[in-house]
C-alpha cells in the first residue's frame, strides 16, 4: 500500500551550476510560462485597434476591469493606476499558482530515489552499543525504503516563493512611500519629538517585519494546509470525499490571491498618505 | 505525547481567531443590516479583517504541521 507522503520543505530535483531548482520552483516556472502563453494567445485573437476578439477575451477583459475598480476604489484615481499592475499580476500569480496544485497528477506523479545508505557508525562502549545497534538498524531499514519525489508541486505551498512574494511586496510599499512622500516618509519610524512618537516609532518598525513574516506564513499555511488535507482524505477514502475538499481549496486559493493583493494594496496605500493629522 | 503536542498546538490556536472573526462578521453584518448601501464597502473591509484574524490560526496551523512532520 502507497504510503502517505507529506513534507514541508519542497524536494530538490536537479542543480544547475549550484543552484538547486526543486519541484515547486519548477511548477512555478512553468505556471509563469503557461500565464504569459496563455496573454500571447488572447492578445492573438484580437480584431484591428482595441477591438477584443473572442468571448474569452472579454472574459479576461471583464477581471481586469474589476481588479481596475476594486484598485481604484481603495486608492483613488490618481494613485490607482500606478499601484494596478503591482497588485493585478500579484493577483494572477497567485491566483494560478494556487489553482494549479488542485491540478490531478500535482503532488502524485513524480519518481522514486533510492536513498543512499547512510555512513556506517563504528560501534562504540558496550552499554550505548545495544542503541548503536537498534538505530544502524532503523538507518538501515529506512535507507532501503525508496523516497517518493513529486516533480510538480504548487508553488506557492513552499515557503521560499511565498516569502519571496512577501519580500516584493514589503519592500515596494516602502519604495512607493519614498516615491510619494519623499525621505519624510521615514519621520513614520524616527520621530524624536517625545517619548511616546519614538516608542511608536519602533512599533512600526516591528510592523513592516511583521507583515513580512505575515504575509508569507498566511500563503504558505493557507496552501499547504490545503495541500496537506487533500492528500490525507485521498489517503483515506479516495472514492468521492476528496470532492467537497477541492471545492473548499478551490475557494481558498481565489480567497488567498485576493487578500495578498488587497492588503499590498492597502498597505500601499497608507504608506503613500501625506500625513494630514 | 509528540502528536498531543500537535494536536493541542492546532487546537488552543484556534480559540482565538474563532472567536475574533465571529465577532468581526457579527458587527460586519449588523453594519450592513443598518446601511444597506454600504455594503461592498463593508465588506471589503469585513474580508480584510478576516484575513488579518485568520493568519494567526494558521500560524497556528504551521506550528502544528511543523511539529508533526519534522
Amino acid at each position: 500500500m502507497a504510503a502517505l507522503h507529506i513534507s514541508i520543505s519542497a524536494e530538490p530535483l536537479f542543480q544547475v551550476s549550484g543552484f538547486t531548482v526543486t519541484n515547486s520552483t519548477l511548477t512555478g516556472i512553468l505556471v509563469s510560462f503557461l500565464i504569459i502563453l496563455f496573454i500571447l494567445f488572447l492578445a492573438s485573437t484580437k480584431k484591428k485597434g482595441y477591438q477584443p476578439g473572442s468571448r474569452l477575451h472579454v472574459f479576461f477583459e471583464m477581471i481586469i476591469e474589476a481588479l481596475y475598480n476594486l484598485t481604484t476604489e481603495i486608492a483613488g484615481h490618481q494613485k490607482g493606476p500606478i499601484f494596478f499592475p503591482l497588485i493585478a499580476s500579484s493577483f494572477i500569480f497567485i491566483l494560478a499558482n494556487n489553482w494549479f496544485g488542485l491540478l490531478p497528477g500535482v503532488g502524485t506523479i513524480g519518481f522514486i530515489k533510492p536513498e543512499p545508505l547512510p555512513v556506517e557508525i563504528p560501534a562504540q562502549a558496550s552499554a550505548p552499543g545495544q542503541v548503536q545497534a537498534a538505530t544502524t538498524e532503523q538507518a538501515h531499514q529506512s535507507a532501503k525504503e525508496p523516497k517518493f519525489t513529486p516533480l510538480f508541486r504548487a508553488a506557492t505551498a513552499d515557503l521560499n516563493t511565498t516569502l519571496a512574494l512577501a519580500l516584493i511586496s514589503v519592500s515596494l510599499t516602502q519604495f512607493y512611500g519614498i516615491r510619494h512622500l519623499g525621505l519624510s516618509y521615514f519621520k513614520k519610524f524616527i520621530n524624536l519629538s517625545n517619548p511616546i512618537n519614538t516608542f511608536v516609532g519602533i512599533l512600526e518598525i516591528i510592523s513592516e517585519l511583521a507583515k513580512i513574516i505575515s504575509f508569507a506564513f498566511r500563503l504558505f499555511g493557507n496552501i499547504f494546509a490545503g495541500e496537506v488535507l487533500l492528500a490525507v482524505i485521498s489517503f483515506l477514502i479516495p472514492a468521492l470525499a476528496p470532492l467537497p475538499f477541492l471545492g473548499l481549496e478551490i475557494f481558498v486559493g481565489l480567497i488567498q490571491a485576493l487578500v495578498f493583493a488587497m492588503l499590498t494594496l492597502v498597505f500601499i496605500n497608507m504608506a503613500t498618505l501625506s500625513h494630514d493629522h | 505525547m509528540d502528536n498531543l503536542a500537535v494536536g493541542l498546538a492546532m487546537g488552543l490556536g484556534a480559540i482565538g481567531p474563532g472567536i475574533g472573526i465571529g465577532l468581526l462578521v457579527s458587527k460586519g453584518l449588523e453594519a450592513i443590516g443598518r446601511n444597506p448601501e454600504a455594503t461592498s464597502k463593508i465588506q471589503t473591509n469585513m474580508i480584510l479583517g478576516i484575513a488579518f484574524a485568520e493568519a494567526i490560526a494558521i500560524y497556528a496551523l504551521v506550528v502544528a504541521l511543523i511539529l508533526k512532520f519534522t
